[in-house]
């Protein structure tokens, strides 16, 4: 192209890539905020429960020999399955508990679901293929990866079905309402522990799709379960109970990233991507500290 | 019956401003530091003294620091391993400074450069405590990792830190105080049981004080404790002070005395979530929860390790640590719905027990 000039194009290739690993957090960050918003739980659980779905989508492939479709709805139904034990051994009996206490708990689980999933389909690194394109297309001479392409516009129409599915129906409304007051929806009618039961199983959705593509990125393996900790300063950023603002929180904290690495990484010896995003997040809380989208902070003696 | 206050009398403020007003209490703390003090180095073998004793007290010592942080003034925080690499650091840094006064050359004395590592650590927390003014909650706990991400990224970078060694791994000096050389397993001990006994018995006078008072104020309500005097920047601060020195004392002692080496490794984000464990696990809010806690955090996962081959069971390795995962998560979930206030919960209601025993009604 000759509008631009190499070092443009290489920007703009380091941006996209940034943005398009940021939709990658976005997923993750989502299903944070969907428990965040629906029970109040910090679910530290989220980055395993996206390991403990991939692994469980690889493994029943194996083991069954089926189509990856077929999988996907047995993982979903195993996610289902995850969520109602979680309520029923863990969130049921902790009700009325101050916020930290269940959030410990989420670790509990965490530490309980990293090591189940890894006993019942191993720890070896395994391949999830189901036929996501790999390669890379060339926009007017920026490169962009197809894998994250695609997962870019996954998230896109998770969000999407997401916010029909919370502005639309009559469960997303009874969430809604849920996250609003817990005492006040219980007094019309609505069950606290199916709406708990549904989120979590949402969230183990949200978390297979992204164990998906994550999976299909780096394999399936252990480290899966650490890009938990990528997601929390763009759930920082957005804030902890807003849906897009898990989108625009991981475009940010994608290509800041990205950009920090080629651009500012040399003047510091590198490797800033661990803390870059963090600071990135910190600095933004300090002049706004609901973040970008969080209800604002209204506080009462 | 035993252990009742009923017919100890007060007829002073300072007994009844007392530490420990009961005396059977202190009596028992009096025994407790008997059997830490002699009975232990006397009768107990190495390897339990070494791998067990020694690292559950400094580990205590790191509850202790993040207990204050969180238990009492309610700030969140998962950077305590990061505050911990700054004092080992910190540390290491002043003990290798050669200090030249006329003719002398030296270093600072050991004791005096534990110390000052604990106040590097506490000026560290203050800057990461900053944030805490604008932000609460769990934003504040991710918020804390930052700093524990950045420390961590920083003292592998930065080679004046480790003093342009190569490989990034450090040994960390003999414990050499007045010419006397720690070197014995129980002599490590003790010298580490002198740490925290001090910093333990400070820490629980410290929390009754005035400035314990405004952490709880805080913590409770910070609005509130606003209203009624206490300035938010000088409470939360020095809540992020103490417990950074705190752990940075404790993160010293744990590069200088039980590992021996210096290194960033050792304070990663899973000692911060370990350390949270132990406050959780032990009982926000009290200086005898964070020994219980951490007790029960490190002895878990020995215990789990041993008990498959002493029931005969034979399994692999890897098989081990998974299952060791299971068991470490369903015990901690166990836990906190059995008491979610803390295993020091248990003494508390213990102690309302023994008072009306053996009749009570």
């Amino acid at each position: 192209m000759e509008f631009f000039n190499d070092d443009v194009l290489f920007f703009l290739e380091v941006l996209f890539s940034g943005l398009l690993t940021g939709t990658l957090y976005s997923l993750v960050a989502l299903g944070f905020v969907l428990i965040f918003k629906a029970s109040g739980v910090f679910n530290f659980a989220q980055g395993a429960m996206m390991l403990f779905a991939a692994l469980s989508l690889v493994g029943i492939q194996e083991m069954l020999g089926v189509h990856w479709t077929i999988a996907f709805v047995l993982t979903v139904a195993v996610m289902v399955l995850l969520a109602w034990c979680v309520e029923k051994f863990v969130l049921g009996k902790l009700v009325n508990q101050e916020p930290i206490i269940l959030f410990m708990a989420t670790i509990g689980i965490t530490f309980f679901i990293d090591g189940f999933g890894q006993t019942i389909w191993g720890s070896d690194i395994k391949t999830l293929d189901i036929g996501l394109p790999n390669g890379s297309i060339d926009f007017g001479g920026i490169f962009i990866d197809e894998l994250e392409l695609v997962a870019g516009l996954t998230a896109g129409a998770m969000v999407l079905a997401l916010a029909i599915f919370f502005n639309k129906t009559r469960i997303g409304r009874a969430l809604r309402a849920v996250a609003d007051d817990h005492q006040a929806a219980m007094s019309v009618g609505i069950s606290l522990r199916n709406i708990w039961i549904i989120v979590w199983s949402v969230a183990g959705l949200v978390g297979l799709v992204a164990g998906i593509m994550w999976g299909s990125k780096l394999g399936v393996q252990f480290s899966l379960s650490l890009i938990a900790l990528k997601a929390l300063p763009v759930l920082m950023l957005g804030g902890f109970t807003s849906i897009p603002g898990a989108i625009l929180g991981g475009l940010i904290i994608g290509a800041g990233e990205k950009l920090a690495e080629i651009y500012l990484g040399p003047f510091v010896g590198g490797a800033i991507e661990n803390w870059f995003a963090y600071m990135l997040a910190l600095v933004f809380l300090l002049f706004r500290p609901q973040g970008l989208f969080g209800e604002k902070i209204i506080e009462r003696v | 019956m035993f252990y009742r206050e009923a017919g100890q009398f007060k007829s002073s403020y300072k007994e009844d401003q007392a530490v420990f007003p009961i005396l059977q209490d202190r009596i028992g703390i009096a025994f407790i530091l008997l059997i830490a003090f002699v009975g232990i180095p006397l009768f107990a073998g190495d390897y339990f003294i070494g791998a067990i004793m020694t690292p559950f007290l400094i580990l205590a010592l790191a509850a202790i620091g993040l207990n204050i942080l969180t238990g009492y003034a309610g700030q969140i925080s998962l950077g305590t391993g990061g505050f911990m690499a700054v004092g080992a650091f910190a540390a290491y840094k002043f003990a290798t400074f050669t200090i030249t006064i006329g003719s002398i050359e030296g270093t600072l004395p050991l004791i005096i450069t534990i110390l000052l590592s604990g106040v590097v650590a506490a000026l560290v927390g203050i800057m990461f405590g900053i944030p805490s003014l604008r932000i609460k909650g769990f934003y504040l706990a991710v918020a804390t990792l930052a700093a524990q991400f950045f420390i961590e990224w920083l003292f592998i970078k930065v080679g004046w830190f480790t003093n342009y060694s190569p490989s990034g791994v450090i040994t960390a000096p003999p414990l050499n105080v007045m010419g006397y050389v720690f070197e014995t397993p129980a002599e490590k001990y003790l010298f580490t049981l002198g740490f925290v006994a001090v910093l333990a018995m400070a820490a629980k006078n410290l929390v009754r004080s005035h400035i314990g008072r405004g952490w709880m104020a805080i913590r409770d309500m910070d609005i509130a404790a606003e209203i009624i005097g206490f300035k938010p920047l000088q409470t939360k601060l020095s809540a992020f002070a103490v417990s950074s020195f705190f752990c940075g004392v404790a993160g010293a002692l744990w590069a200088f005395v039980h590992l021996g080496t210096v290194e960033p490794e050792a304070f990663g984000i899973n000692r911060s979530f370990a350390i949270l464990f132990m406050v959780i696990i032990g009982g926000m809010g009290s200086i005898l929860g964070s020994f219980i806690g951490a007790a029960f955090i490190l002895l878990l996962p020995i215990f789990l390790n041993n008990v498959p081959p002493m029931i005969g069971l034979e399994i692999g390795v890897d098989m081990v640590a998974h299952l060791e995962f299971m068991v470490f998560g369903i015990l901690i979930i166990f836990f906190l719905i059995v008491e979610p206030h803390g295993l020091a919960r248990l003494w508390t209601i213990g102690k309302e027990k023994l008072r009306s025993w053996p009749f009570p009604y």
